[in-house]
C-alpha cells in the first residue's frame, strides 16, 4: 500500500485544524490544558498518540523530523514514529538535534541547545500535576482557574517527610510564566532548566486523557520548590564513560552479570557527536 | 468589647424546589461566642450550616460577614476565590467524619501544613514546625507527624480535623455533629479540647448537634430548629432549664439526664 | 435603710411555667415580685418550699425567662435589666457582675477542681496562675484535701463538689452574688468557713441573696428576710 492511500501526515485536514486552534489556544495562554477532540491513531495510547497528533497537526513537507525516546534515537518507539512519518508524511528524518526543525520527545530533553524555530514536541501521560492528590476534575480545574496550588507542595512536603529531601526525579512540577502549575511530562528533573526561556516552542500532547499545553519561546518555566529545600537537579559522579562529557544526564548501562556497569549519555546523538569530534572516556577515569 | 458582630444574617431561606430547607432565619454572632443550632434530622440544620458556610447557595437572605479587612460583605455576593479563600484561611468546617475534612494518604503533618502552604508558605522547616505545635495543641504526640490519618484511632482523626482547621488562626469555624461518631469517653475529651481551644483563640463557632449536652458543653446561644424554622433562641442554660416552645420541652425531655 | 444604691432590683416580677407536652397546664410561680439587695447586704428568701425561691434566683440569673417585670443588676456603674436583656449581655454580666453558687456542681470533663474554681478569674482576664493561687487558698479554706485539687471534680462526693462550687463562686468580686442553699451538704466546720465567707463579702460591700434551709445558718447570715410566699400568685390576685 502506498502512502498516497492517506493525507498528508496521517490525519484529515479538519482534524488537523481542530488540534492548530487548540495549539494556538495553548500557545496564547503558557501552561493550560486546552482539551482535544483526541483521534484513534494507528498505535496504542502510551506509545506517544497525543504526540503524534500534535507532530502531524504542526508539520510540513519541508519539515525535517527527529524523533527521540528516553533521549535515544534508535529504540523501538522512536524508530517507527519516524517510520511513520517518513511514509505518511514523506518528510526528511535526522537523528541530530542541530539539523531538526521538529522533535518529538518521550522523557527527554537534547542536551543539544535548541534554538529559535525548532519545536519540540512532547508525549504527555497524564497531564495534570495535582491528580495523585486531588482526583475529581472538576477540583482540580477551579483550582487551576483560581490559582490555587498549594497542594502541589504538600506533594513535596511528603517528599522531605519521607526521604530528606524532595525525592521527586521525573515529573516534576514547574510553574508556567508564574500562572499555571504545569506537568512537564515525564522527563527528569534535570532537564526543568532547559525548558525555562528556551528559544523554541514546547508543545504538550496526551492522547488518551485529550489534552494539549505549550510553552512558547522565552517563557519563564520555574520548578516548585521550598525556601530550605530549593530545587537542584540531579548530579552524576563520573563523566560519561563513552565520550567523557559532564554535566549532561546518564543512563546507567549494565555490562554483564558480574555487577559491571557503566554510566553513558542518555541522548545517544549527544554523544555520537562528541565522540565524532574526537572526545572520549576521560582519561584519569580509566585508572582503576 | 467588640462592637459589632462578625456575622449578621437577615430572612436567609434554602428552598429545595418547593421543599423548604430552612426558612425566615436571622441572627447576628459576635466574635468569640459559639452558637449551637439544635433539632432533630430534617430540622434544616444541616442546610444552614452548609448555606451559611457557601457550600450551598440561599434563595433569599442575607448573610453579612465582617472580613478581616473590616469591610463587610454579602457572603451570597462573593466571587468562588473569595469564598474558597475565606474557606482556607478565615473559616474552618468541621466534618462529623473526620474522613471528610482530611487527605487520609498524606501525613498527619501535611494535613495541618496544606493550609499554610495554600496561603504561600514555602519554608518546610517553618511548616513542620508549626505542624508539630498544632498536634501537641490537639493531644496528638509530636513523633505521629509522619503517619498518615488512616492508620489514627477515630479520635485523633477528630483532633487532627481540628488542628488542621485552626492552623490558620480563623475567626469562624462551622462544626458539624463534631463528636458524632466517637466513644462517649473520646468524646469526653474531644469536648473539653474543643472548648479550651475556642475560648483561648477566641473563634466564633456555629455548631450543628442533635446532642443538646454538647451544645450546653460548648455553647454560649441557642437557636432550636423544626421544619426549617427557627422556633426558639436565647443563652443556651435558659433554653435548656427553662424551655419556652412546645417543640423545645419535648426536646428537652427526651434527653437521658446524667 | 441604706442610703446607697441598690445593687440588685426587682420589680413587678411574674413566672409561670407552661407545660407544652401535659396539655398545655399553666404552673403559676410568682406574682408582682419586688424588692431590692443592696451592697453590704444579704438578704434571704423565705417560705415552704416550692414557693418559688429557687426559681427567683434562676430568673435572677438569667437562667429562666421572666415573664413580666424586670430585674436589674449593678453592672459596670448600670442597672442592666436581665429580663430583657440580650444573651450576650447576660453572659457579660455574669462575668464581670453576677455570681451564683448552685447547689450542684455541674462538672466539665477532664478539668481539675483547681481550674473549675479558678475559671471565672480566668474568664475576666487574671493571669491563669495568679488565678490557680487563689483557687489554692479557698480551696484550702474550705477544707478540700489537696490530693483531689488536681482532679476533676465527677467523682468527689456531694459535700467535695459543693466546696468546689463556693469556691467558685466565692473567687471573684463580683457586686452581685445569688447563693441557693450553699451549705446544704457540709459539715458543721466548712458550714462556719462559708459563714465567714459570706460575712467577708458583705463586708467589702457585695449585694448577697440567697436560699438557706438550715435556720441556724440563716439567721447568722442574713440582714433581712424576704417571705416569697407573700408573691405567691394566688395571694397577689
Amino acid at each position: 500500500m502506498s502512502a498516497r492511500a492517506y493525507n498528508f501526515a496521517y490525519l484529515d485536514e479538519q482534524t488537523k485544524r481542530m488540534i492548530r486552534r487548540a495549539l494556538l489556544k495553548a500557545v496564547a495562554i503558557p501552561g493550560y490544558q486546552v482539551p482535544f477532540a483526541s483521534r484513534e491513531m494507528p498505535m496504542p495510547y502510551g506509545w506517544g498518540t497525543g504526540g503524534v497528533q500534535v507532530t502531524a497537526a504542526v508539520i510540513g513537507p519541508d519539515d525535517v523530523l527527529k524523533v527521540i525516546d528516553q533521549g535515544a534515537d534508535d529504540t523501538t518507539n522512536a524508530v517507527s514514529i519516524r517510520a511513520f512519518f517518513a511514509k505518511v508524511a514523506e518528510v526528511k528524518t535526522t537523528t541530530r538535534t542541530a539539523e531538526a526543525t521538529l522533535i518529538q520527545t518521550r522523557h527527554r530533553i537534547p542536551e543539544h541547545p535548541l534554538t529559535s524555530g525548532q519545536i519540540l514536541v512532547y508525549q504527555v501521560p497524564i497531564p495534570e500535576p495535582l491528580r495523585f492528590l486531588e482526583p475529581r476534575e472538576t477540583e482540580t480545574r477551579t483550582m487551576h482557574a483560581l490559582s490555587e496550588y498549594g497542594l502541589m507542595h504538600v506533594k513535596l512536603y511528603e517528599d522531605i517527610a519521607r526521604h530528606g529531601h524532595i525525592a521527586t526525579t521525573y515529573a516534576y512540577p514547574v510553574k508556567v510564566e508564574g500562572r499555571y502549575l504545569m506537568d512537564p511530562s515525564p522527563i527528569p528533573k534535570f532537564d526543568n532548566p532547559k525548558m525555562h526561556r528556551s528559544p523554541a516552542l514546547q508543545l504538550f500532547g496526551a492522547g488518551r486523557e485529550k489534552r494539549i499545553y505549550a510553552i512558547p519561546p522565552f517563557t519563564e518555566v520555574v520548578s516548585l520548590d521550598f525556601d530550605d529545600h530549593p530545587f537542584t537537579v540531579q548530579e552524576f559522579g563520573a563523566p560519561c564513560a563513552l565520550c567523557g562529557a559532564e554535566g549532561v544526564y546518564l543512563d546507567e548501562v549494565v555490562l554483564d552479570d558480574k555487577g559491571g556497569h557503566m554510566f553513558v549519555c542518555s541522548d545517544t546523538d549527544f554523544c555520537e557527536d562528541r565522540r565524532a569530534q574526537g572526545f572520549g572516556p576521560q582519561v584519569t577515569e580509566a585508572a582503576e | 468589647m467588640t462592637s459589632e458582630p462578625l456575622l449578621r444574617v437577615t430572612g436567609l431561606e434554602k428552598m429545595y424546589g418547593t421543599r423548604v430547607g430552612c426558612r425566615d432565619v436571622s441572627f447576628e454572632l459576635w466574635p468569640g461566642e459559639v452558637l449551637a443550632v439544635v433539632g432533630e434530622s430534617g430540622s434544616g440544620k444541616t442546610t444552614l450550616l452548609n448555606t451559611l458556610s457557601t457550600r450551598l447557595a440561599a434563595t433569599a437572605g442575607r448573610a453579612e460577614y465582617l472580613m478581616r479587612d473590616g469591610v463587610w460583605r454579602n457572603l451570597f455576593d462573593l466571587s468562588e476565590a473569595e469564598r474558597r479563600l475565606l474557606m482556607r484561611t478565615d473559616w474552618g468546617f468541621v466534618h462529623q467524619n473526620p474522613a471528610d475534612g482530611l487527605r487520609m494518604t498524606v501525613s498527619a503533618g501535611a494535613n495541618v501544613g496544606e493550609r499554610l502552604m495554600a496561603v504561600g508558605e514555602r519554608h518546610y522547616g517553618r511548616i513542620r514546625s508549626t505542624a508539630v505545635d498544632w498536634l501537641t495543641r490537639v493531644e496528638i504526640a509530636a513523633d505521629r507527624v509522619d503517619d498518615e490519618p488512616r492508620r489514627f484511632s477515630g479520635g485523633m482523626r477528630q483532633r487532627l480535623q481540628i488542628a488542621r482547621n485552626l492552623v490558620t488562626h480563623p475567626r469562624l469555624v462551622f462544626m458539624d455533629e463534631p463528636t458524632g461518631g466517637l466513644d462517649v469517653s473520646v468524646q469526653a475529651r474531644l469536648l473539653d479540647l474543643l472548648r479550651g481551644l475556642v475560648s483561648d483563640l477566641g473563634i466564633s463557632v456555629i455548631l450543628v448537634t442533635h446532642d443538646l449536652a454538647v451544645a450546653r458543653l460548648l455553647s454560649h446561644r441557642m437557636m432550636v430548629m423544626k421544619d426549617g424554622l427557627v422556633v426558639e433562641t436565647g443563652l443556651t442554660d435558659r433554653v435548656l432549664d427553662d424551655p419556652r416552645e412546645p417543640y423545645t420541652q419535648l426536646l428537652v425531655s427526651s434527653i437521658l439526664m446524667v | 435603710m441604706a442610703a446607697t444604691l441598690p445593687s440588685l432590683s426587682l420589680s413587678g416580677v411574674s413566672k409561670s411555667f407552661t407545660m407544652h407536652l401535659q396539655g398545655g397546664i399553666v404552673l403559676p410561680v410568682v406574682r408582682n415580685v419586688g424588692f431590692e439587695v443592696h451592697p453590704g447586704e444579704c438578704a434571704v428568701l423565705s417560705g415552704p418550699s416550692g414557693v418559688g425561691k429557687s426559681s427567683l434566683l434562676k430568673m435572677a440569673y438569667g437562667n429562666y425567662a421572666v415573664e413580666a417585670g424586670a430585674i436589674r443588676i449593678r453592672h459596670l456603674g448600670e442597672m442592666v435589666d436581665i429580663a430583657t436583656a440580650s444573651p450576650r449581655t447576660i453572659l457579660e454580666v455574669r462575668r464581670d457582675s453576677l455570681g451564683y453558687v448552685t447547689q450542684f456542681l455541674r462538672v466539665v470533663p477532664r478539668v481539675s477542681a483547681l481550674d473549675v474554681v479558678a475559671e471565672p478569674l480566668v474568664a475576666r482576664g487574671t493571669e491563669v496562675e495568679t488565678a490557680r493561687a487563689r483557687s489554692r487558698d479557698l480551696l484550702a479554706r474550705l477544707n478540700l484535701p489537696e490530693r483531689l485539687w488536681s482532679l476533676p471534680p465527677a467523682t468527689f462526693s456531694g459535700g467535695e463538689q459543693q466546696r468546689v462550687n463556693i469556691a467558685r463562686g466565692f473567687i471573684t468580686d463580683h457586686p452581685v452574688l445569688l447563693l441557693d442553699e450553699p451549705t446544704a451538704s457540709l459539715d458543721a466546720r466548712n458550714r462556719q468557713v462559708v459563714i465567714d465567707m459570706i460575712g467577708e463579702k458583705k463586708a467589702a460591700g457585695v449585694a448577697l441573696l440567697g436560699i438557706f434551709h438550715d435556720e441556724d445558718v440563716r439567721d447568722r447570715v442574713a440582714d433581712r428576710l424576704i417571705d416569697v410566699a407573700l408573691f405567691a400568685p394566688e395571694k397577689a390576685a
